[in-house]
């Protein structure tokens, strides 16, 4: 047990976690494409054509992935949040904002897609439906989370109070799911759901959960690039980057 | 008694000071030196608990003080550098939130005596905007009459001072030691104090220049 | 205890001493809330349907300004630094602070509230629902903004910023105070509403200081 615990503790340093995630990310990154296309495949042309919603409803194949990724992308910059507080590990704040543009950017497409989705069946670009308002809201907390720590000069500050954010986040992202679609009801909004599509085959089901799992990998390896990036701008004077083969160059 | 090993600061990318070592045992004074810069003030605030150390640990008898920490805030007085005045309130209100908060109300009469023994007869009801810089100092300084702690950490406590204060907050330094207080203070001029004491002098341990050797010869 | 009370009242001291900022939030809101007629037009029944919503908003906005402020004082002058070398620990204190930014900047929009609703037409029956709405909500405000403005403390563009992260937070407070209003006059009754602010308002007793001193330890370090 305490030996697994060392081995963890290990890869917690950002001098070994580099090589690390420079051995990982390519690996992801194929398996991210490689799902896509698949992914893309089925969705374009396995999948059949909604009877009711014709060929414009192929757009949730991008739509509800990227909405779940950008709900999960938020929990996991919390859990390294917190672990980044309990432990006061600095890879932990690393991982964090190397995650938040990459959620930014699933809740900036999955907004993007609904409101292009949208036109088609509701005849209008925005509806403040209960998902696309917490979706929205999301967005902006992602932007807050980016902005602040953004503007902090001092990484070890800007990673605790980035954590700080995140937590806060974390724990008000189910009130604010919560409180919207209360005010949504109330509002007799949008009834259409869009991911209660009336007929879900077997086959759209498929597309998504690998359209999923392609935005998984996708995250993972942009993560672990991004983080690279991090652990050298911010090491950059220590002695182990130097001794690196491409700074010898 | 407090002690401090193998301290180090970290400035951004550049170590101010390290492997700094420091006691004082009660009735004794520590007078820290060092050019512009140098980490007075980092070291003051390190000892008081406001910053971490970058390496090294502090010790309050015998205890690491993020373990004892609310019994160490007890028994400890910093005055830093931000006097930590309100402009609008007045001298006495100053005094007296300052010591509530600091965990040891006083009462009107104990606070106006002490202002008055500091010198600002007559001035304890105006506001401290209109005080002078060396008044307003003085009313930081007032806690130090009040004060039952054990180990007082002052950082530039003679600044703004005229001569008959600085000589008038030498006498309260020395009953504080000889009462068996601990003091730590960083000062630019010398200063006579009664007791034993030691000068901590803080140099560069790199040179000004950030890289990877400068962190090695540092570590 | 008695430093939670010296912190108290020295901040209401200080708000007393300085009544014009006190004052310009409260014109700030009467203002903004005086806007929407002048944008909207003065239809009777589309104001009284409005102002809940307005009403809150304007709230919401006026509470934010002094935000600024309620730490930025005292991390300037070494205040901070003294409070948290308190025996007492820092979030009681900061409890505290909050406690004087509360009765500062939300109870004068509580009882400004149904003058200004007035002007909305709205029945002494809303009226009464919007101040409650208004009285369980406000602490939530100061009680969520300390958060953010321990976290922007001492940070370039600090103003700006602590609107982008405390806004979102003030969603359902936002919804759950209007929609209180909304759900009275429309027959529905409020009490679900007010449950949901009285927890929140338990939620953020209990949860934000805390976050709030970790926040200041970050800036204090």
């Amino acid at each position: 047990m305490s030996q697994r615990l060392i081995n963890w503790f290990k890869f917690a340093s950002p001098a070994s976690f580099y090589p690390l995630a420079g051995k990982m990310w390519p690996w992801f990154a194929a398996l991210g494409t490689a799902l896509a296309a698949a992914g893309l495949w089925i969705s374009f042309f396995v999948a059949p054509t909604d009877f009711q919603q014709g060929e414009g409803y192929r757009i949730i194949f991008i739509h509800v992935p990227a909405s779940w990724m950008s709900m999960f992308i938020y929990c996991v910059m919390a859990f390294w949040a917190a672990i980044g507080i309990t432990f006061n590990t600095r890879l932990s704040g690393m991982m964090s904002s190397a995650l938040a543009p990459t959620g930014a950017l699933f809740a900036f497409l999955s907004l993007w897609t609904g409101a292009l989705w949208g036109k088609p069946m509701w005849g209008a670009w925005w509806v403040w439906d209960a998902r696309l308002t917490s979706e929205l809201i999301l967005f902006f907390l992602y932007i807050g989370y980016i902005a602040l720590t953004a503007a902090i000069d001092d990484p070890r500050r800007a990673d605790k109070a980035g954590a700080i954010v995140a937590l806060v986040g974390v724990v008000n992202v189910p009130i604010i799911y919560f409180s919207v679609k209360w005010w949504n009801t109330l509002h007799q909004g949008a009834s259409v759901s869009m991911t209660k599509a009336p007929t879900m085959a077997t086959t759209m089901l498929w597309g998504m959960l690998i359209m999923a799992l392609a935005f998984w990998m996708y995250s993972i390896a942009i993560a672990l690039y991004r983080v690279r990036a991090i652990i050298l701008e911010r090491e950059r004077h220590a002695t182990w980057v130097a001794e690196l083969p491409e700074m010898q160059r | 008694m407090l002690s401090a090993h193998g301290l180090a600061c970290d400035r951004g990318d550049r170590r101010l000071f390290s492997a700094v070592d420091l006691s004082v045992s009660p009735g004794e004074w520590l007078q820290v030196e060092g050019a512009n810069g140098a980490g007075k003030t980092s070291l003051l605030r390190m000892l008081a608990g406001l910053s971490p150390a970058a390496d090294g640990h502090i010790e309050w008898e015998g205890q690491p003080i993020g373990e004892a920490r609310d019994d160490y805030h007890a028994r400890l007085l910093y005055l830093g550098h931000a006097p930590a005045i309100k402009e609008d309130l007045s001298a006495l209100e100053n005094l007296q939130t300052a010591a509530a908060v600091a965990g040891r109300p006083l009462d009107e009469a104990t606070a106006i005596a002490a202002l008055r023994r500091i010198g600002l007869k007559g001035r304890e009801d105006l506001p401290a905007r209109v005080l002078s810089q060396g008044q307003k100092r003085r009313v930081a300084l007032a806690r130090l009459l009040c004060s039952q702690a054990r180990l007082w950490i002052l950082d530039e406590p003679f600044v703004a001072l005229d001569v008959a204060a600085v000589t008038q907050l030498c006498g309260i330094l020395d009953e504080h030691l000889a009462r068996g207080g601990m003091l730590i203070f960083t000062s630019h001029q010398a200063v006579q104090l009664a007791g034993s004491g030691t000068t901590l002098k803080l140099s560069a341990a790199t040179p000004p220049r950030a890289g990877a050797e400068a962190r090695e010869v540092a570590a | 205890m008695n430093a939670f009370i010296a912190i108290v009242r020295r901040d209401l001291l200080l708000a007393a001493r300085r009544k014009s900022e006190v004052f310009t939030a409260l014109f700030f809101f009467m203002i903004v809330v005086s806007l929407f007629p002048l944008g909207i037009g003065p239809e009777t029944a589309m104001l009284r349907r409005i102002a809940p919503g307005v009403l809150w908003v304007a709230a919401l906005l006026a509470a934010m300004l002094s935000l600024n402020r309620l730490f930025a004082a005292d991390h300037q002058d070494g205040t901070l630094e003294q409070m948290s070398l308190s025996p007492t620990p820092l979030a009681v204190l900061v409890s505290g602070k909050v406690l004087a930014h509360w009765l500062t900047a939300g109870l004068p929009l509580v009882l400004l509230a149904p003058v200004i609703g007035l002007q909305f037409d709205l029945s002494a029956r809303a009226l009464g629902v919007l101040m409650i709405s208004l009285l369980l909500g406000t602490p939530v405000l100061s009680l969520v903004g300390a958060i953010g403005a321990a976290l922007t403390l001492g940070v370039r563009g600090g103003g700006v910023l602590l609107s982008l992260l405390v806004l979102p937070l003030y969603i359902p407070a936002l919804i759950f105070g209007a929609g209180a209003v909304e759900a009275d006059v429309a027959g529905l009754g409020a009490g679900g509403h007010l449950s949901l602010l009285g927890a929140l308002l338990a939620l953020g007793v209990f949860f934000a200081p805390w976050a709030a001193t970790a926040a200041l330890r970050i800036a204090l370090e």
